[in-house]
């Protein structure tokens, strides 16, 4: 075993990389600016969460931490639980067992919004915005919690409401439609948009909610080279220049280990893995996980397809 | 022909009204409203009253209908709960006309909560249900507590009063209704440019994923609830004063039934979608008449009349479903559209 280790490695790496299309990118820096989980105390902490579904377990027992100003993938197979992890985290499901801190305080059993109120924002698997408003709107509505407009002030539309639209116009344009350039849709409906310009939507408006941790649940799912490179750059900005912690799920390994400070791999609703990319992509459980054996020589011819298939 | 519309400041654009030929429609609409009372006839300023309130009405429906995404088919009943708040404060402590319109709203206001609680769980068909059997309580009150509500006789209402004028005719209850239901359509067009109505809007289109932005449904469905309920009562109020005669019968299912085909025909979710509906449908009932008048039936015309506009208010309801599911309000912007491009595209 130990000696097919760097095999398996590799193996790894162009498996994962095929599956997802997108050819490895080197990492630009080789890990020495990137934040240690568990030096600094913990923007988010998950401990011991179990959640089921009748006879399923979607979770059992997960455990993990969240740096501040990182950004930290979650990866598996699909089915894994990555999804009811965020579910979860963003309190759509109780967990039968297990706690969620946010910045030290315990939030197992907040309600939703108030968890949004905290700075928990985040965006979904199968696109939620709503397709009735325009892409304006949808962002606007990310601020909610932070404005407070009453009915009298909306209906009169008077001192409050009008100054609060006014100012959040104002943010919205210059911060955030500018930042995720998408100055000309902001009067669309988003039902006519693409794919991934709905996705950056979803983030404009979780970026409206002014964020201490952005949830991605597949930022990049289904779209293109050029518009998951785009994501990408976001994604570091956000982090980089908002100074945003970044948790998300994401299937494309390339991106994962480019941009990921940490990450965590679930499989059958357990974490298998937990560390730096490197790490974890040469753990023999993350590779057993993701090629489904451990068998060496099954392994091997594996990876002769793939490259076949690749070349 | 009108070339592009260019905006100068988010204020412009965040206007309700923003291009010149707007104001200028605007100015002619608010000439004409003025107008109308010296050229129109009795029968047309009955209507037109009639218009008025149905207006508020509708545009408390659309509110919570329309907008919020919860059907409710109460609407009639929290009319009539404004009607018998003010018919009660005008007997029995003969407040000024604008403190009872307003103690009518809140009153009903206060019903649209406690019908509403159950929206959290309670949806879609099962929540219309809910409200019918509210209905149904509701009526039974208005029937049996006497001491306020007259029982089945009713309550008659003294001609509404302000500074010594009697408004006692079709002609100055206008002066008194337009304003006062203009006030409040302009007040839910603001509504939807704040936080208030996005997340109407947001719990309507996905509610689960509007929680996770940070919005509480329980307490918004409510608010819904209440403002709907707050139009109704106001509109009520206005019934009131109009009809004089407020009874348990005023205020029957089949008119909340004619609020929601109202704003669907009219186009569900459009601040002009709940006034053409309005209109449409105070119209349809007049237009019939007239038509089953032109007929030449050998039984008498009156008595055709109801069952014939039952159907084809029913007719209406399922041919806009099909054909029009956005209701008037579209037609006439695609009318709006070929008149902007005319005459280089038709
Ligand atoms: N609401 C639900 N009711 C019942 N079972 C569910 C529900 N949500 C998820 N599951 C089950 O829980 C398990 C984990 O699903 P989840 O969506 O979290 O996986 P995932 O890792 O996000 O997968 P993918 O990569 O396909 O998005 C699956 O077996 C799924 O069928
Ligand atoms: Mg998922």
């Amino acid at each position: 075993m130990a000696r097919d280790t760097p095999l398996l490695v590799s193996a790894l790496a162009l498996a994962i990389n095929a599956q997802h299309e997108l050819a490895a990118r080197k990492r630009q820096s080789a890990g020495g600016d990137k934040v240690h989980p568990g030096k600094v105390n913990p923007i988010l902490e998950v401990e011991g969460l179990t959640l089921s579904f009748g006879g399923i377990k979607a979770l059992s027992d997960v455990g993990f931490e969240v740096a501040p100003g990182s950004i930290t993938t979650v990866i598996g197979p699909n089915g894994a639980g990555k999804t009811s992890l965020f579910n979860t985290i963003s309190g759509f499901y109780k967990p039968s067992t297990g706690r969620i801190r946010f910045e030290g305080e315990d939030i197992t059993a907040t309600r939703p919004p108030a968890r949004a109120k905290l700075g928990l924002a985040r965006s979904f698997q199968n696109i939620a915005l709503f397709r009735g408003m325009t892409v304006l709107d949808n962002i606007k509505l990310g601020r909610h919690t932070h404005l407070r407009t009453n009915v009298l002030d909306a209906l009169f539309y008077f001192g409050r409401a009008r100054r609060e639209e006014m100012e959040l116009r104002q943010e919205v344009e210059e911060r955030i439609i500018d930042f995720l350039e998408i100055d000309h849709i902001r009067h669309m409906p988003v039902s006519v948009l693409s794919y991934g310009l709905q996705k950056r939507v979803e983030m404009a408006r979780a970026l409206a909610m002014r964020p201490k941790i952005l949830m991605l649940d597949e930022p990049v799912a289904g779209m293109n080279r050029e518009e998951t490179e785009d994501m990408a750059r976001f994604i570091l900005d956000v982090r980089d220049e908002w100074g945003v912690t970044v948790l998300m799920v994401e299937h494309d390994m390339g991106m994962v280990m480019d941009l990921s400070d940490h990450v965590v791999v679930l499989n059958f609703g357990k974490l298998i893995a937990d560390g730096t990319p490197a790490e974890v992509q040469a753990n023999p459980e993350v590779i057993k996980a993701y090629l489904g054996s451990g068998d060496v020589s099954e392994l091997r011819e594996r990876l002769h397809q793939t490259v076949a298939v690749g070349g | 022909m009108r070339i592009g519309t260019a905006r100068s400041s988010y204020r412009h654009d965040e206007a309700l009204f923003d291009s010149r030929t707007q104001y200028a429609w605007l100015a002619i609409l608010g000439v004409a409203l003025l107008g109308f009372p010296f050229v129109a006839d009795e029968y047309w300023l009955y209507l037109a009253c009639l218009v008025a309130i149905n207006i508020a009405s509708a545009t408390g429906l659309n509110i919570l209908t329309g907008y919020t995404g919860l059907v409710s088919l109460g609407q009639a009943a929290f009319m009539g709960i404004g009607a018998y708040t003010v018919a009660a404060f005008e007997q029995k402590f003969g407040t000024p006309v604008l403190l009872n319109l307003l103690a009518g709203g809140f009153v009903a206001m206060l019903g649209g909560l406690v019908v509403g609680l159950p929206s959290l769980r309670v949806k879609g068909l099962y929540l219309a249900i809910s409200t019918i059997a509210a209905s149904v309580v509701l009526h039974f009150v208005f029937a049996n507590w006497h001491s306020v509500t007259g029982g089945h006789s009713g309550i008659t209402v003294a001609p509404a009063e302000i500074l010594g004028i009697s408004f006692d005719t079709s002609f100055r209850l206008y002066w008194l209704f337009v304003p006062i239901t203009i006030m409040m359509v302009i007040g839910a067009a603001n509504l939807f440019r704040t936080r208030i109505g996005r997340a109407f809007i947001a719990i309507r289109d996905r509610d689960i994923s509007a929680e996770v932005l940070g919005i509480p449904l329980l307490r918004y469905k409510l608010l819904s609830f209440g403002l709907s309920s707050f139009y109704a009562g106001v509109a009520g109020g206005m019934w009131a004063y109009f009809f004089r005669v407020v009874t348990p019968e005023s205020f029957p299912l089949l008119m909340s039934i004619f609020f929601l085909a109202a704003i669907i025909v009219g186009g569900m979710g459009t601040i002009l979608g709940a006034i053409l509906g309005a209109i449409f449908m105070t119209m349809v009932p007049e237009a019939l008449k007239l038509i089953v008048g032109w007929l030449p039936l050998s039984t008498d015309a009156t008595l055709i009349l109801s069952p014939v506009r039952t159907i084809v208010f029913g007719a209406l309801i399922v041919g806009f479903l099909v054909f029009e599911p956005l209701g008037l309000q579209e037609i006439w912007r695609r009318i709006r559209r070929f008149f902007h491009l005319w005459p280089f595209r038709a």
